[in-house]
């Protein structure tokens, strides 16, 4: 069998891209002259709303490539060797949208405008005992640490792991012991990387981006919802791009096997992610607090109920029914369909939880934010065809390349 | 009735089972079945077996279970007797989605288990075949169905051939089991063929 192990980005692959990039760039021009550039401070949230939800969730989005190479790599999973320098090029577009991503929070928390982000303006806060009390983790201050904290330790773990794995390639390993002592010190990394995952997407930097839009409501899951909706889309992401470069004959050594697991993967999560929304919504409706159920009344009964319901069957009805047989699991037209489908879902998933806080009376125009949706596709083409060019596309020197090449489900 | 012969071979590598079942099947001969001491990835395909229709049966299970469910908490808490709680409606969803999800895993559970039991033919008392007691422990035991036009000698020197380590013609045991393991028995000792 002959391998092609160089991936060669094409002229029509990068006009695409090019293409995405420019219809992104129009739109949030045009979103900034239709609303951004409106002198009304609730015309202007709209405008950073998109931008601000476009980016949170396109950096989330990318950087579950890493927590999916850090996880498995701690499970000693072996299967995901074989398309692995895609996870890595994946995982290489988080310092590039999370600059963009800084950018565009700090924007809004030290801009005028305080729509969004209530609890950045002081003479709310002054006024407003609930934000007093939480004063001391919604601040501008902790706000800017912890996005430079978060962001830039998924950057530089990431840089380290994409340069442990890069390093075998030229240089094979010689011994055993040295395959042991490879193997350890992936695991370290690997091992600090979670740790640093749990403490910002799994338990604090969703509530500092997306929850505190509402900032009086509260809820102590919901950065693992927010963790639920973007590995799935992570996953169905990864999954997006191994099909690609399988119908462009590369990856030769993945197969049905492979495509079989990252289906189950998706599977699997699309049902995690309704457990948690579905349990995040039953215990505030159970209860019914006001002060908690403020969150749902936009959402699931008022004007952004269409989007709320709609998301739930993209996002678990379709996945479920569709994905639950074997056959379709190993076929590339149903796995394709299904992971667009859910990638479109959870943005879907990220724009109510964006815009019912900023608008509570009026759905937007959701086809600006669409527009600036696939400004950032074409980022994530271009950034990770690019990364993919420049290395080998098979880890040939990792000890368990062996064992996803035999993968068998 | 005829008692069934087998033919059995034993072999005691991977590599060399994959290339047996294939020249086997090969030639014609019927693969009764392959026993092993633990589930062996492609084997089933090797072997060219169909897909298990177990998890259709599980998914049927499942969606009785959920009918179930909302079934029983529908006509109980709306129409059989109704109870406020806490205000909220008669039919509440969200709060029977809960018993509903583990009716539904109940079902499917349960359901498989017994579907399994019955597709294998599990029971207690029912005897199984055991060509090789060693097929528990480290070797992969294969046994093909012999008919009548079968040349013994050929086959087992066929399965010689192949790689097998020891190859036995064997008859199946009729009858109900009564405690095969009360007897006392050396297990590396090949057993003595007894026609009922």
């Amino acid at each position: 069998m002959v391998i092609k192990e160089q991936f060669i980005v094409t002229k029509r692959y990068k006009m695409i891209s090019m293409l995405l990039m420019g219809i992104g760039i129009l739109a949030i021009i045009a979103l900034y002259f239709a609303h951004g550039s409106k002198s009304d401070p609730k015309e202007q949230a709209r405008f950073w709303g998109s931008l601000l939800q476009n980016s949170v969730y396109f950096l989330l989005l990318v950087n579950t490539a890493m927590f999916f190479i850090c996880s498995t790599i701690l499970s000693w999973g072996g299967w995901q060797m074989s398309f692995r320098r895609v996870t890595e090029a994946i995982s290489a577009c988080v310092p590039v949208i999370g600059v963009i991503c800084a950018a565009i929070l700090f924007a809004i928390v030290f801009g005028n405008n305080h729509e969004i982000y209530r609890w950045a303006d002081a003479k709310v806060v002054n006024e407003d005992e609930i934000i007093q009390f939480k004063s001391g983790f919604l601040n501008k201050g902790f706000f800017v640490g912890w996005t430079i904290f978060t962001i830039g330790s998924w950057a530089l773990i990431g840089w380290k792991m994409r340069k442990l794995s890069h390093s075998l390639d030229e240089k094979p390993l010689e011994s055993v012991e040295a395959g042991k002592k490879y193997m350890w010190k992936t695991t370290v990394w690997s091992a600090i990387y979670i740790v640093v995952f749990a403490l910002t997407v799994l338990s604090s930097t969703p509530w500092l981006w997306l929850m505190s839009i509402d900032a009086h409501w509260f809820s102590t899951m919901y950065s693992w919802y927010t963790f639920g909706s973007t590995y799935v889309a992570g996953i169905a992401l990864i999954t997006l791009f191994v099909v690609f470069l399988k119908n462009n004959d590369y990856l030769e050594l993945t197969n049905q096997e492979h495509l079989h697991d990252l289906g189950k993967f998706i599977f699997a999560f699309s049902i995690f992610w309704a457990y948690l929304w579905f349990d995040q919504f039953m215990l505030i409706w159970y209860a019914n607090i006001p002060e908690e159920t403020t969150y749902f009344m936009p959402r699931g009964y008022g004007i952004y109920s269409g989007i709320f319901w709609l998301m739930f069957i993209i996002n678990f009805v379709g996945p479920i029914l569709i994905l639950m047989s074997r056959g379709s699991k190993r076929n590339y037209a149903t796995i394709t369909f299904v992971s667009i489908s859910l990638v479109f879902g959870h943005w879907l998933d990220f724009f109510q939880m964006v815009f019912p806080g900023p608008n509570p009376d009026k759905v937007p125009m959701i086809l600006y934010d669409f527009g600036v949706a696939l400004g950032f596709s074409g980022l994530i083409m271009y950034v990770t065809g690019n990364v993919l060019s420049k290395s080998p596309l098979i880890v040939r020197n990792h000890p368990l390349i062996k064992e996803s090449i035999i993968h068998h489900t | 009735m005829a008692v069934k012969k087998f033919i059995t071979g034993c072999f005691d590598d991977e590599a060399v089972l994959f290339p047996a079942v294939k020249q086997v099947r090969k030639k014609g001969y019927k693969i009764h079945d392959v026993f092993t001491p633990f589930p062996i990835h492609g084997l089933d395909k090797a072997m060219g077996l169909r897909d298990t229709s177990l998890h259709v049966a599980g998914f049927i299970y499942g969606i009785t279970g959920t009918a179930t469910a909302l079934g029983f908490i529908t006509w109980a808490l709306t129409y059989d007797w109704p109870i406020n709680f806490g205000g909220k409606p008669f039919f509440s969803l969200p709060a029977w989605i809960p018993i509903t999800f583990e009716l539904t895993v109940l079902f499917s559970a349960v359901g498989m288990v017994w579907t399994f039991c019955w597709l294998c033919q599990l029971a207690p008392f029912v005897k199984k075949d055991h060509f090789n007691p060693r097929s528990t422990d480290d070797l992969f035991v294969m046994a093909l169905e012999c008919t009548d036009k079968t040349n013994e000698a050929e086959s087992l020197s066929f399965l010689q051939s192949l790689g097998a380590k020891d190859v036995q013609v064997q008859h199946k045991e009729t009858g109900w089991w009564w405690g095969r393991y009360d007897k006392e028995r050396k297990i590396f000792e090949p057993k003595a063929e007894k026609v009922h």
